[in-house]
């Protein structure tokens, strides 16, 4: 039974260093047959989704490869070359800049595509209904005092302990570095025991099943039947804005941020293609339909809709105004 | 069976009638092959710690404080200032381990003893293929148990705000690890000689007394082994604690609290990390830390069992 269980591991491991070398060896040159790379950020990875299956209608010939795994991962994959584009939720710091501008060559060219009200989910039966960014650094960042929902002025019968469950993202992900420098500031940390997932999506479900907990993902993520999204305000007893389209676009609720795709370089090729699509009306227009702002909102009357790409909105504007460089 | 000692004893007879060089070519060229499938082991063994040793040596040897490393749970790589504290880490490895083998030692032990001596061998097949299968369940399934059914299960019965916990990630752990615990600690007990249970028998000990007086006393050691290579099993697991213990850096105070483990952080955070980077490098640490700890488990599970064998040479 022993020599049986061994040959069976060492079968295994065989397996999985011949599936490694595959992989390893597709890995380079995937990118010269049509397929376009697209690896990172996890808020934008459903919409980088929506983007290829469209895509692949418009123009059959080129396949896209979409993976997740957080902004880090892409911005890691692009500065080694792996990806055609990088998604990404928050900026490419400088410093990853010019590591990629030493390994590759090229310096890692920046295009918004949309925006984001990054939302804080509650249990959808949640008597919370709005929360200020003072008490959100208070209830995720070190040294903060807000442990129980008590604190923010609930008592909800579906949480006894009353304690509030942090859930947060893991740190490759664009969105913690994203909330960790708006809400908890240059210098904040998160708490101790706060919860790391590793999908946007995670985020929501276990939201959507913990009553106690509390949880920040990308708008895009929404589920009525699970979650609700809080209004935020700047300070307490300030007007809180609900994440909407509107109050993302004109910078008005306070946590929203662009979305970012990085390319290697000018884009050229099937690439290059690919992001004037998604720059134009069609790709802005599945932005919208995937739960994210586009750029601006798309106009029903078309005639309006060439406006120049490039340009940002003020959304946008507001957003990297008020993102620290990281 | 047959046709192999057939070759065997065809072997001398050819033997006599002399080698061609060919032949003995041939033999010469299988034997190295077979000598050197052999030796890989070691060779990818030592492959592996090298590499591993290779990317985390020079944070190792250079501006790692390992004093902070082991005793801070601030856990901050991404963050301006990074601190590299596997304090809260290590607690969740130690927690969730411990955990695990309370539930299944005495489980894996009780099931050996069961298949061993007591079940009927029809049962016995049965339960053997079973708990075969039970080892073959890819860990991301036990993930995926314990994130949809072991996590609900757990809010209800004990009232806990989140069910992925300590308890969670041990009760997959336990399951993960009883195939383990069971065959090896079969294989201990049906290596006690049968005259030890026919002189009990003849004294008039019970089945319990044969069991709990003689059987465990005898093979002591194989039954340590097999819990020890339970440990190690419950250390090395990834991707179902990853998913099962809530992820939360912090050191429990009850088994209802979240943890984040060794494996789990490396898991999580390995694939964003540039090459090179400090980040990278720690996380690379924590991978000898961790290939250390089960070196040590598996030695220690080897020596014990070669103490067994010592003396049942003796």
């Amino acid at each position: 039974m022993k020599s049986i269980t061994a040959t069976t591991r060492n079968a295994l491991s065989v397996a999985c260093a011949i599936a490694l070398v595959l992989v390893a060896g597709c890995a380079p040159n995937a990118g010269s047959d049509g397929t376009i790379r697209i690896t990172g950020s996890d808020t934008m990875v459903n919409l980088a989704q929506a983007w290829a299956e469209a895509y692949q209608g418009e123009k059959p010939d080129v396949s896209c490869q979409v993976r997740g795994g957080g902004s880090g991962v892409g911005i890691a994959a692009l500065i080694g070359g792996k990806v055609d584009i990088a998604p990404a939720s928050r900026r490419m710091s400088e410093e990853e800049m010019k590591q990629a501008e030493e390994k590759t060559g090229k310096r890692p060219k920046e295009i918004i595509v949309g925006s984001d009200a990054l939302a804080i989910y509650v249990h959808k039966n949640s008597p919370l209904d709005a929360i200020s960014i003072e008490e959100l650094a208070g209830v995720y960042g070190e040294g903060g005092k807000i442990e129980k929902w008590q604190q923010l002025g609930v008592d909800d019968p579906a949480c006894p302990s009353g304690e509030i469950i942090r859930v947060s993202r893991q740190n490759n992900s664009g969105t913690y570095v994203y909330f960790r420098d708006a809400v908890l500031g240059k210098e904040g940390q998160y708490k101790q025991g706060t919860t790391a997932l590793s999908g946007s999506s995670d985020v929501v479900d276990l939201v959507g099943n913990t009553p106690c907990a509390m949880g920040y993902s990308g708008m895009g993520y929404f589920d009525a039947a699970k979650v609700k999204m809080l209004k935020v305000g700047k300070k307490k007893g300030d007007a809180a804005v609900a994440p909407t389209l509107e109050t993302a676009l004109d910078g008005s609720y306070p946590i929203a941020r662009p979305l970012y795709i990085y390319t290697l370089g000018e884009p050229t090729g099937a690439t290059a293609e690919f992001i004037d699509w998604i720059l134009s009306l069609q790709g802005q227009q599945i932005v919208k339909d995937v739960g994210y702002v586009p750029r601006e909102i798309p106009p029903t009357d078309s005639k309006a809709a060439d406006s120049k790409p490039g340009e940002q909105t003020p959304a946008e504007k507001s957003a990297s105004e008020d993102q620290p460089k990281t | 069976m047959a046709t192999i000692t057939g070759n065997l004893n065809e072997r001398p007879a050819r033997a006599r009638r002399g080698y061609s060089s060919l032949h003995r070519l041939g033999e010469l060229a299988i034997e190295s092959l077979i000598r050197l499938c052999g030796w890989s082991a070691i060779l990818f063994v030592f492959g592996i710690f090298f590499f591993v040793f290779r990317e985390g040596a020079p944070m190792l040897f250079g501006g790692l404080d390992l004093v902070k490393f082991f005793t801070s749970t601030d856990w901050n790589p991404v963050s301006k200032t990074p601190s590299y504290g596997i304090l809260g880490l290590l607690a969740g490895t130690a927690s969730v381990t411990v955990l695990s083998m309370a539930l299944a030692v005495p489980l894996g032990l009780g099931a050996a003893v069961f298949v061993s001596e007591f079940c009927s061998p029809k049962i016995k097949e049965a339960l053997k293929i079973a708990i075969e299968m039970l080892a073959a369940i890819p860990s991301i399934v036990w993930g995926f148990i314990a994130y949809m059914m072991l996590n609900p299960l757990i809010i209800w019965v004990t009232g806990a705000p989140v069910g992925l916990n300590v308890l969670n990630a041990s009760i997959i752990l336990a399951l993960m690890s009883v195939p383990v615990i069971v065959s090896v600690g079969e294989d201990a007990l049906k290596a006690v000689p049968d005259s030890y249970r026919e002189a009990a028998l003849a004294l008039g000990a019970s089945r319990w007394e044969i069991v709990y007086r003689v059987l465990f006393p005898a093979a002591k050691n194989g039954l340590l082994a097999a819990v020890l290579l339970g440990i190690g099993r419950a250390i090395g697991e990834t991707m179902a604690v990853l998913m099962a213990t809530g992820n939360a850096n912090q050191i429990p105070t009850s088994p209802l609290d979240r943890v984040q483990t060794l494996t789990a952080t490396i898991a999580a955070e390995l694939g964003e990390a540039v090459q090179g980077d400090d980040h990278y490098r720690v996380l690379f640490v924590i991978g000898i830390l961790l290939f250390v700890i089960a070196f040590v488990v598996n030695l220690s599970a080897d020596l014990i069992v070669r103490g067994i064998r010592g003396k049942q040479n003796a």
